[in-house]
């Protein structure tokens, strides 16, 4: 497979669909391994990552997925590769500029990525849309078993599964979910949020920002605490407990945007819409930032019947709905597209060759311009 | 961007200070904001507030003797000062030797748990199977007469006694 064979659409767990979609955009389980007999990859020379690499390429490549799968070279990959791997989620920014002799094994859906020779020897995660947290651990506990039945894992009675970082180890799980949260932002509760994460141990972590900076009104939220703990009882908390209670309050706080400040609501749909439907030039904080507006207005409309003039007037565009012949009309999975292919690695990847930051910008306009003025094929 | 103090390390924070109508703004690098000893909100990821929390710690001589501060591991070569330094350890075997320091470390990570009660391989022998469960139905009891629920206490001796068997 090559990068370009997936760079031109999103992937299935960014396809807006899945349950609570409108705040919990995706979910994510990933688990830590070593092997077991060499040492963590801090004390490694080349030639062991190089041996560790193979082994465990071998073994994830040979297993049955029920997809296809690639290994990606990461050391070896071009820069601009690089980027669009950890645009796309399915490396981390570490892995992308790491050091030595490391990869990537990838599902062709997406759902599946295996990182080799990252800050532990192995690191598997499942991703899927919406809030499927109990799918993603059933899924990839399946597959660690099927990882574990051909290796061996650096495993002990009292510490569970051994990392190279103590805040890992045990069960050596991250359970995460990726959250929009515009309203709290909109109306100033946002800092409550992180303070009840911080309170719940969780870490917040904006979107391809630098710390809590969220591109798009985009959170990362996952657990912290991975040992003294069961798989199982980590995923329910989120399922049961956490989740709830956030979507509550950006419930809350979408409500109180309609019923209080819907001029101010109506006013950001608009302008959004406005900008991104004739800008020439626009950046990709720019693009993130109007897309979230966009994102927020569908998603009200949608789920909570909201009709304000502006959300009436996106409406107007995405109720094109499932035609066939109109596969650009505004709907989440659109926004998510236009989200995910602006991104600068996507853009110079699907163009063909790098290109200079007013170019890009240019390209993005150009492509968000021709999906958000297509003509609406029904009007109801 | 670089960090305006050492121009070395990539700015990480981003400070932004307004007094008196004037507005400031400060972008620092981890290490700086420690060594300037500027607050932080921790919103910092845990792994670094702990390599960072390392790093200022009082010398573990004060809490637990010079012992583990002069070792090197048998496997590996690692010590504890690297550990500080990189926030990773050298080799599964380090859990075993450096046990004092990390226990403590692990405690503050994992809401003061330290033993495992998750997965465990499928290839683990039957013996360390049953020796994990007895672990974990100890550390229970310890718990357990912690918040004094001597009901449960008491049930979780008795099953303890019932496996030693």
């Amino acid at each position: 497979m090559k990068l370009t064979d997936i760079s031109n659409d999103i992937n299935e767990w960014f396809d807006g669909s899945g349950p609570l979609a409108d705040i919990v955009i995706s979910s994510r389980i990933r688990l830590a391994r070593n092997l077991d007999g060499y040492k963590f990859l801090s004390r490694c020379s080349n030639s062991e990552k190089s041996e560790i690499l193979d082994k465990l390429r071998d073994v994830i490549m040979s297993l049955d997925l029920g997809d296809k799968v690639s290994y990606v070279s990461v050391d070896k990959a071009p820069t601009l590769n690089k980027h669009f791997l950890v645009e796309r989620h399915l490396i981390s920014r570490h892995h992308a500029f790491g050091k030595g002799p490391r990869g990537v094994v990838i599902a062709q859906r997406e759902f599946f990525t295996a990182m080799i020779n990252e800050e532990d020897h192995l690191r598997i995660q499942v991703l899927k849309a919406g809030c499927q947290l109990s799918d993603c651990a059933r899924q990839i506990n399946r597959i660690d078993d099927m990882i574990e039945e051909k290796v061996d894992f650096a495993f002990s009675p009292r510490y569970g599964y051994l990392t190279a970082c103590p805040t890992n180890v045990g069960t050596g799980i991250r359970v995460s979910v990726m959250l929009h949260l515009p309203a709290l932002k909109m109306t100033g509760q946002i800092e409550k949020f992180f303070n009840a994460a911080r309170d719940m141990n969780l870490a917040v972590r904006g979107l391809f920002g630098e710390g809590t900076e969220a591109a798009s009104d985009l959170y990362q939220l996952s657990n912290q605490a991975t040992l003294g703990v069961s798989e199982a009882d980590v995923v329910s908390r989120f399922e049961k407990t956490i989740i709830p209670e956030i979507i509550e309050y950006e419930n809350a706080a979408r409500s109180e945007l309609l019923s209080k400040q819907s001029d101010i609501l109506d006013d950001k749909i608009s302008r959004a819409m406005a900008l991104l439907q004739n800008a020439h030039l626009i950046s990709s904080q720019e693009a993130l930032f109007l897309l979230s507006h966009l994102r927020l207005g569908i998603n009200m409309h949608e789920h909570m019947g909201a009709s304000t003039p502006a959300i009436e007037k996106l409406h107007a565009i995405c109720g094109a709905g499932n035609d066939p012949h109109k596969a650009s009309a505004l709907s989440i999975a659109t926004i998510n597209r236009l989200f995910m292919l602006t991104l600068p690695a996507h853009l110079q990847l699907n163009y063909g060759k790098p290109l200079d930051s007013t170019h890009r910008d240019a390209l993005r306009a150009q492509i968000i311009r021709s999906a958000l003025n297509q003509e609406n094929p029904r009007k109801s | 961007m670089l960090c305006q103090i050492c121009n070395k390390n990539d700015a990480t924070i981003h400070l932004t200070e307004i007094a008196d109508g004037e507005r400031t703004e400060m972008h620092i690098c981890e290490q700086c904001a420690i060594e300037q000893d500027i607050a932080v909100k921790s919103h910092i990821p845990i792994n670094e507030l702990l390599s960072n929390l390392l790093a200022v710690q009082p010398s573990d001589d004060e809490l637990f003797g010079p012992s583990e501060q002069k070792l090197a591991c048998p496997n590996c070569g690692f010590t504890l000062a690297q550990f500080r330094k990189e926030g990773a350890l050298g080799c599964p075997r380090d859990y075993e030797v450096f046990e004092k320091t990390l226990l403590a470390l692990i405690e503050k990570a994992h809401d003061g748990k330290t033993t495992h009660c998750g997965k465990i391989p499928l290839k683990t022998p039957r013996d360390t199977k049953k020796q994990m469960e007895l672990m974990n139905l100890r550390q229970q009891l310890e718990s357990a007469v912690i918040s004094e629920d001597y009901e449960l206490a008491a049930e979780l001796r008795d099953k303890i006694k019932q496996s030693e068997k």
